[in-house]
């Protein structure tokens, strides 16, 4: 027996599909959000209430002290500190270096452009970690081991971003820079004046996939920064594995602190974030 | 796509404009300008070391960091290492485990976002959330709701009467338990791009099929799922590329000194141990080629069987 009949016609059946797409989203944003608020409550109790059974879902007594613990396990300062300074300056190199490029491959034909392109293209294709020991035998030899430019090494240039770039500027009308040509501007000028201006939100699209991808990486800081003060927030956290397995709600609170800012950074600017990504996607 | 057309241009701006070019032989000086740090950087960082990989596979780990040239011997020794083929078998394994349920959990929830209901924008922003969270982070949140006597799991299964097993050291599960963490931190990332690929389905096809009076299974399946293959064909590639590559989530769920780290060890998890671990950089090289070799062969048999199911228009 159809529903509706029960309810004598007052309930159709767009409200029956709404009510059960809200109830499976509704099922999925809770699967979606525990885990976050498990990191928050178990972080905040003491020790013997995490391992006590029957459970409690909210803390009987609130424990910050877990969050200084956490403090005094791990430098988070400088862990946050190394972390920003990697993602602001691989954005910076992302942002100049591939809009440039992007700009010349798309825009002047210039001799050899086509088989330069392929280069950038292979780069995308292969897997990263076949850079990886190479990478890090350059780095080694510059005896860059252990410090901040360590870590931005891999981010110098992007053949992702270059690749979106080249999209973007390919599409733009060529009445553009006709007009600046007749004024006598060089491909510099047009670049600079005339196209860049217009690259906005393909730019911030490869700023947020660069600051994301950086924020999540964590096999090239783990080799290449071994001394605690230059990890970054990913390999810091690492450390932990194996170690002060048993203290949960420590460990939950040092969990908390190293997710929290992309989260803040995401919810704020989640328009972006989401039209970026859908970008990055149906382009990449 | 911006909804610009190509204009026949008038011939005397067209003269102009190769005039220009011909003049000005120094905007080429200005394209291999503009390149030039992205190309310098891209050979140094990239293309060399593809080589250098390649020619390391050859060789054999000496001291201090010196590598000297063995010919083909890692590669004879590498087909009879248990360890790699293992590693290779749990690799397929995870991509098994985790991009089929990843899929279909992203096509859903963006199918069903792309109704009209109330609060989409909030949806869109929980179910991306995992999406933000280093792999790292969210590897020991799992852990923890993962952990055998006091994990959240466990808790709601004792609830009803379950024992739990140890979801992240019974090496029977272990992988599985890694999937999940998988598939929960891609369905956002799946599902903003699959839903981008549905919002450009032009709403005259729905109009038409209503006209015939098609059922919603029949709209989905003749109109939606064919619209959308190429953005779902991208997005298959893209996560089988990707599950292909797994490291974070093993290195932190599972974990050093962890009994399931034979049922769980990736290729690049294997690579990691052997190059960085055990420092043969040599041998680790070995393993990424081959890695490599996996995914090219894996990414080509998609192209190939995509034209039996990508509807491009």
């Amino acid at each position: 027996m159809n529903i509706k009949h029960m309810f004598d016609g007052k309930i159709n059946d767009k409200m029956v599909y709404g009510f059960l797409i809200h109830t499976i989203l509704i099922i999925g944003a809770v699967i979606m959000l525990l885990p976050f608020v498990w990191t928050v409550l178990t972080s905040l109790k003491p020790l013997h209430e995490v391992t006590r059974i029957p459970l409690t879902i909210f803390p009987e007594e609130i424990k910050l002290e877990n969050y200084s613990l956490a403090m005094a396990t791990l430098p988070f300062i400088n862990l946050y500190i190394n972390t920003f300074v990697m993602i602001i300056a691989r954005i910076i190199c992302a942002v100049v270096f591939s809009s440039m490029a992007g700009y010349a491959f798309a825009r002047i034909n210039f001799p050899g452009s086509k088989i330069l392109f392929y280069l950038v293209l292979i780069q995308m294709m292969v897997p990263a970690q076949i850079f990886l020991i190479p990478q890090y035998l350059i780095v080694a030899k510059l005896g860059l081991l252990n410090s901040i430019p360590a870590l931005i090494v891999p981010g110098l240039v992007s053949a992702f971003g270059t690749f979106l770039l080249r999209q973007f500027f390919k599409a733009l009308p060529s009445d553009l820079e006709e007009a600046a040509i007749l004024d006598g501007c060089n491909q510099w000028q047009i670049y600079r004046r005339v196209m860049l201006p217009l690259a906005g939100a393909s730019l911030s699209a490869l700023g947020i996939f660069t600051a994301v991808f950086a924020w999540k990486e964590l096999m090239w800081p783990l080799i290449v920064n071994m001394s605690m003060n230059k990890m970054t927030l990913s390999s810091g956290l690492a450390t932990l594995i194996g170690h002060y397995e048993t203290s949960y709600p420590v460990l939950m609170a040092s969990a908390f602190i190293a997710i929290w800012p992309m989260l803040l950074l995401f919810v704020i600017f989640q328009k972006r974030f989401v039209e970026g990504i859908a970008l990055t996607g149906t382009k990449g | 796509m911006l909804g610009i057309e190509v204009r026949e241009r008038p011939s005397i701006l067209k003269d102009r404009k190769k005039k220009y070019f011909r003049k000005n032989k120094g905007n080429y000086a200005w394209a291999y300008f503009m390149i030039a740090p992205t190309l310098i950087g891209l050979f140094i960082l990239n293309i060399w070391p593809i080589i250098q990989t390649i020619y390391l596979s050859f060789c054999s780990s000496g001291d201090f960091g010196k590598f000297i040239w063995m010919g083909g011997g890692n590669y004879v020794k590498i087909l009879t290492d248990r360890t790699f083929w293992q590693a290779t078998v749990n690799t397929f394994l995870f991509v098994l485990l985790s991009v089929p349920g990843a899929i279909c959990l992203s096509l859903l929830t963006a199918g069903l976002l792309n109704s009209k209901i109330k609060g989409k924008a909030l949806y869109r922003t929980i179910y991306f959330l995992p999406v933000v969270a280093a792999p790292a982070a969210i590897a020991m949140v799992w852990r923890w709701l993962y952990n055998k006597e006091y994990g959240l799991i466990n808790h709601m299964l004792l609830f009803f009467g379950i024992q739990g097993p140890g979801w992240n050291t019974d090496p029977g599960i272990a992988l599985a338990s890694i999937a999940i963490v998988a598939i929960w931190s891609s369905v956002g990332y799946n599902m903003i791009i699959l839903l981008a690929g549905l919002q450009n389905i032009p709403k005259s096809y729905y109009e038409a099929a209503d006209i015939d009076g098609a059922n919603p299974f029949r709209k989905y399946f003749s109109i939606t799922l064919p619209l959308l293959s190429p953005t779902l064909f991208f997005v298959i590639v893209l996560s089988v590329m990707r599950a292909l590559k797994q490291f974070d989530l093993v290195y932190m769920i599972t974990g050093i000194q962890n009994p399931a780290i034979r049922q769980t060890r990736t290729l690049v998890y294997y690579f990691f141990e052997r190059g960085f671990e055990m420092d043969d950089k040599a041998y680790a090289s070995v393993i990424i080629v081959f890695l490599f070799l996996i995914i090219m062969l894996v990414t080509w048999f998609q192209f190939i069987i995509q034209k039996k199911w990508v509807y491009y228009n």
